[in-house]
């Protein structure tokens, strides 16, 4: 149970894939113009590392380790990631169609999101197990999320300052995600402190 | 040849069983489209102003669809054109739009009232609007930074000496400016209405006074001339019953300080 906090805490504080490994950059600065767009690209995002990370484990496990083809599981994982994302799409066209379209093409890149990809292939290189597999994918969603809604948060109030006009638009932006990314550090070492 | 045939037919399978998954999945949770729906779609300005009632071109073109008895001239951007294309593509009864417009009910130009303090913040009517109720000595005046002129789609309002000012010519009366004025001081009427009460103060008249030489002072001279029983002073300010008016003017003659206007 200790080493599964561990692990979720350091997916989601420690080792953030958007503030700490720079993973997802695309959809973290596309997305979080607004909070409720953020929120519904969190939920997406999630549930597909949490199906995706499900799904690879077995086929790693018991198609590719035993036919020796390590080689081509990025192939293979991108293939189920690239599943999820459409039937998420198809989902959400169906149920949510204003999501839908606030998404636009955010959606579809979440088959190109590097961190759904990264966490199944981090699974695969630590060596996790399919529990700790879950749990990783899990915390590495929470982390992404907690990241995009912090920054919706800091790039909703920025848009009312009165910022130079050199700096307006993406400049800020970035700057401001350099200095939540910066803040993202203090965290290091922490969780171990913690449950270790 | 087994290192090639095994990881072909390993991806082969892994592709078949990503197919079938999707293609019953779009089966199951397929979105009826509407070929009629398409169509009042593309007849629809597609400006999503809201000003039909309903969140959207989109969701009043299904809701068109859904209810028979919805009105077809709902639209005011489209006008009458978009009204007739709409009631052939549902085969119902026609009826013309009444033309629709906006109008900043506030006459306080640099001229006749002036700020309190000076302001230089955000320079948006939101933002003014925030601290101490905005820059001007009037509380219920137009701040003139042009929220209203930004959101407006048609370039129909202009700010003129502090004031926004709507250009009946070019307004299409979808109200985007009513909702995007903190103040609140932008109203919608029919066209054809041509007398406006062009003041919102609230305040007693000394009050008034004070803040905007062309603020309604609620002195009920309008009230007594009216013959149509049209214009009440309510809440220290006149108020048009646009039932009854009948656009003769005579309270605008009357009013002493010039805040009813016949346009």
């Amino acid at each position: 149970m200790k080493e599964m906090l561990v692990i979720l805490f350091s997916a989601i504080l420690v080792d953030n894939f958007v503030l700490s490994k720079f993973m997802g950059i695309c959809p973290f600065l596309g997305v979080s113009k607004k909070m409720d767009s953020a929120i519904g690209m969190s939920g997406a995002v999630i549930f597909v590392m949490l199906m995706a990370s499900a799904m690879t484990y077995p086929i790693y496990r018991y198609l590719l380790l035993p036919n020796h083809l390590e080689y081509l599981n990025t192939m293979a994982f991108i293939l189920v990631i690239a599943l999820f994302v459409q039937l998420v799409e198809i989902i959400l066209k169906k149920y949510v169609k204003s999501l839908y379209q606030a998404l636009g093409v955010y959606l579809p890149l979440i088959t190109t999101n590097c961190a759904v990809l990264g966490v199944t292939l981090l699974n695969i290189e630590s060596e996790y197990t399919f529990l700790e597999s879950i749990v990783n994918a899990l915390g590495a969603g929470l982390g992404f999320t907690l990241a995009l809604i912090l920054f919706a948060g800091v790039r909703e109030r920025v848009d009312a300052a009165d910022i130079p006009k050199t700096f307006k638009g993406v400049p800020s932006t970035l700057i401001a995600a350099s200095i939540v990314s910066i803040v993202f550090m203090g965290f290091g070492g922490m969780v171990e402190g913690i449950f270790g | 040849m087994n290192q090639i045939i095994i990881p072909v037919l390993i991806f082969a399978g892994l592709g078949i069983f990503a197919g079938l998954l999707l293609s019953i999945f779009s089966k199951v949770f397929a979105v009826e489209t509407n070929e009629k729906v398409e169509q009042i779609k593309e007849a629809l300005p597609g400006l999503n102003c809201g000003a039909c009632g309903f969140s959207g071109c989109e969701d009043y073109a299904n809701k068109l669809f859904e209810d028979n008895d919805l009105k077809t001239n709902l639209c005011l951007p489209g006008g009458g054109e978009a009204a007739h294309k709409i009631s052939n593509i549902l085969g119902k009864g026609f009826e013309a739009v009444e033309p629709i417009v906006a109008d900043v009910l506030c006459q306080g130009s640099n001229e006749y009232t002036s700020d309190i303090f000076e302001y230089s913040g955000i320079h948006t009517c939101s933002a003014c609007n925030l601290y101490y109720q905005g820059k001007g000595k009037c509380n219920y005046g137009c701040i003139g930074f042009g929220d209203c002129v930004n959101v407006c789609q048609y370039g129909a309002i202009s700010i003129v000496d502090g004031v926004a000012k709507v250009n009946h010519e070019l307004c299409t009366g979808c109200g985007m400016c009513k909702d995007a004025c903190p103040k609140g001081i932008i109203g919608t009427h029919k066209k054809s209405q041509r007398v406006v009460v062009k003041c919102f103060n609230c305040d007693l008249g000394k009050y008034t006074r004070t803040a905007c030489k062309l603020g309604c002072i609620g002195c009920k001279k309008c009230e007594k001339i009216c013959q149509f029983d049209a214009i009440r002073v309510q809440n220290n300010k006149a108020v048009i019953d646009y039932e009854k008016c009948t656009n003769c003017g005579a309270c605008s003659a009357a009013c002493p300080v010039k805040c009813i206007v016949r346009q």
